[in-house]
């Protein structure tokens, strides 16, 4: 574990983050909130700087200088979101605001192609932006939504999912990574079985992106989707991948500019692939500092970040467990370096107020995922996630400080 | 006492402190003394929303003045609750209505008075208001 810690060098590392100078209430920011959003190198914030110091313009349409460099370059950042994730066309990329925005693209896009009776299954680890556009899917078409249970680890029942799959499923939904738990579900297995029986898969890339890189070509995968953010890019902007046809047979999203090809009032024909899903003016600058974000994260590689994460997972869970009373949920051995946990029977509120107060930045609540804190009884958890610039030192710092909150609070 | 005397008086308990960690002990303490509602008032109508940890608030007149009751299932909560509760109940609808929450700061809780504040202190002391403003109406 020492050498995997020692692959990179994190205090180097450290100095491209602005931000982790900062103190908060007095102590040193200890930033354990990565799975909400990464924070970002001073290289993607110098790519926003520059965007609007020297080429802030309007794109696709105008022929005047500006405009034409901004293009280049918001198209030059889809072309790295695509040798990121490895797609076979530049076109299978649609830029989004985020995540969100990608799967509502798929769920209103299938209203069209689902018929009454046929079936949705989603896992019982989803965020609630993986559920509700299901639902609101499944209420407009007569679909029925089936939901693959979990088990004590935080894992998926494989056995009950291949129970689940029939002639009838037609769309699989599931996230690479839980983010509640940070369990890393076995999608290759999920992908393979549901392409058995005819059905497209969708997988919710937010929480795996900034630990692992996908190959969407590899997996096989329908559609794959992710958030810039939690990348160390910037907020509002994220990817769709999706197959070249299975992109051309959904409808657009939105209507507006861009999404055209020929407008009169009689008929209006669509713009080709991917500009049929981006109505409107995007968001420029977030697109280009999104290609610098998988610029900075693919030069320090991913290979290296996820050995570092593992070993700040495997030194995290060990010291936190030392404290009595203190249960971790989310056991698989596939998992992320995302470790959440309660007090005995202390409120996750309580335990995250007190760790704030000491400069710990930790997550408190249901994160989105109301059934998996249903599913084990509790109000919520509280989570801290790690990311490659966090280090074994504020581990301890956030172990004193639990253990500070425990004496106070029990 | 009034409105105004109880709220100077938690004030000066908590200038004894010289840290937060103690006001926070010492709010902790208070919450165990909060006036704790009924079980059969524990319903999800009374839960206030806006807050991270279940906030349960009771209400009910007796000689024109409102008496509040409370929980929560966190303890920090509890102690938050446990002080407006100190400072609003027994008190007539009108002077809770009318009172204003400037102390919050001086105690060195400002923080959780931001509205976004996953808390709800805001709700809190608007629910509160929201029960004397109920009672003042029937007064009229």
């Amino acid at each position: 574990m020492q050498k995997e810690i020692d692959m990179l060098d994190v205090q180097k590392i450290r100095e491209d983050f602005p931000i982790l100078t900062r103190e908060v209430h007095g102590k040193p920011l200890v930033y354990f909130d990565n799975a909400a959003t990464s924070q970002t190198p001073q290289v993607v914030i110098d790519a926003i700087v520059d965007y609007y110091s020297n080429y802030n313009a309007n794109i696709h349409r105008g022929v005047h200088t500006l405009s034409q460099e901004a293009t280049d370059a918001y198209e030059m950042a889809r072309k790295k979101v695509q040798k990121h994730f490895n797609a076979k066309h530049t076109h299978e990329i649609i830029l989004t605001s985020g995540t969100t925005h990608s799967i509502n693209i798929i769920a209103t896009g299938f209203t069209s192609l689902l018929s009454e009776g046929d079936e949705i299954i989603v896992s019982a680890l989803e965020h609630h932006s993986n559920i509700v556009p299901w639902q609101m899917l499944c209420e407009r078409t007569g679909a029925i939504l089936k939901v693959i249970p979990m088990n004590e680890d935080g894992e998926l029942v494989m056995d009950v999912y291949d129970q689940l799959l029939s002639n009838q499923t037609k769309l699989v939904f599931t996230n690479h990574i839980s983010n509640a738990l940070g369990t890393i579900n076995p999608i290759e297995e999920i992908i393979e079985k549901a392409h058995s029986v005819g059905a497209a898969v969708l997988i919710d890339g937010a929480q795996a992106c900034p630990h692992v890189k996908p190959d969407v070509q590899a997996l096989d995968v329908d559609f794959y989707v992710a958030s810039a953010h939690k990348l160390c890019g910037p907020t509002g902007v994220g990817m769709l991948y999706g197959k070249e046809e299975w992109l051309n047979k959904l409808p657009p999203y939105q209507g507006g500019g861009e999404m055209i090809e020929q407008v009169t009032f009689e008929k209006t024909t669509y713009a080709g692939l991917p500009h049929k899903f981006e109505a409107g003016t995007p968001n420029i600058c977030g697109g280009i500092a999104f290609g610098a974000a998988l610029d900075y994260m693919n030069g320090i590689g991913f290979e290296n970040i996820a050995a570092y994460e593992n070993g700040l997972l495997e030194y995290g869970t060990q010291k936190l467990l030392e404290i009595e009373g203190l249960k971790i949920y989310g056991t698989s051995k596939n998992k992320t370096s995302v470790i959440s946990f309660n007090l005995n029977d202390i409120h996750p509120y309580d335990v995250g107020t007190i760790v704030d107060k000491l400069g710990i930045a930790v997550r408190t609540g249901h994160h989105c995922a109301q059934p998996i804190m249903d599913f084990y009884k509790i109000p919520g958890t509280v989570r801290a996630s790690f990311s490659f610039y966090n280090t074994k030192e504020e581990i301890d710092a956030l172990v004193e400080a639990v253990k500070k909150a425990k004496m106070m609070l029990s | 006492m009034t409105i105004q005397e109880i709220q100077e008086e938690i004030v000066d308990e908590f200038g004894m402190f010289d840290d937060w960690m103690q006001r926070y002990e010492y709010m902790i303490e208070l919450g165990k003394s909060l006036p704790l509602i009924e079980e059969k008032y524990k319903t999800d109508d009374n839960i206030i929303k806006g807050c991270q940890s279940k906030v349960w608030v009771h209400a009910e007149m007796k000689d024109d003045k409102v008496q509040f009751t409370a929980d929560s299932d966190a303890i920090i909560t509890k102690g938050i609750i446990a002080i407006l509760i100190r400072v609003f109940s027994e008190q007539h609808p009108a002077a809770i209505i009318e009172a204003d929450t400037d102390f919050i700061d001086e105690i060195g809780l400002k923080e959780h008075l931001s509205p976004t504040r996953a808390n709800g202190l805001v709700s809190m002391i608007k629910q509160l208001k929201m029960y004397a403003i109920a009672y003042q109406t029937q007064l009229n």
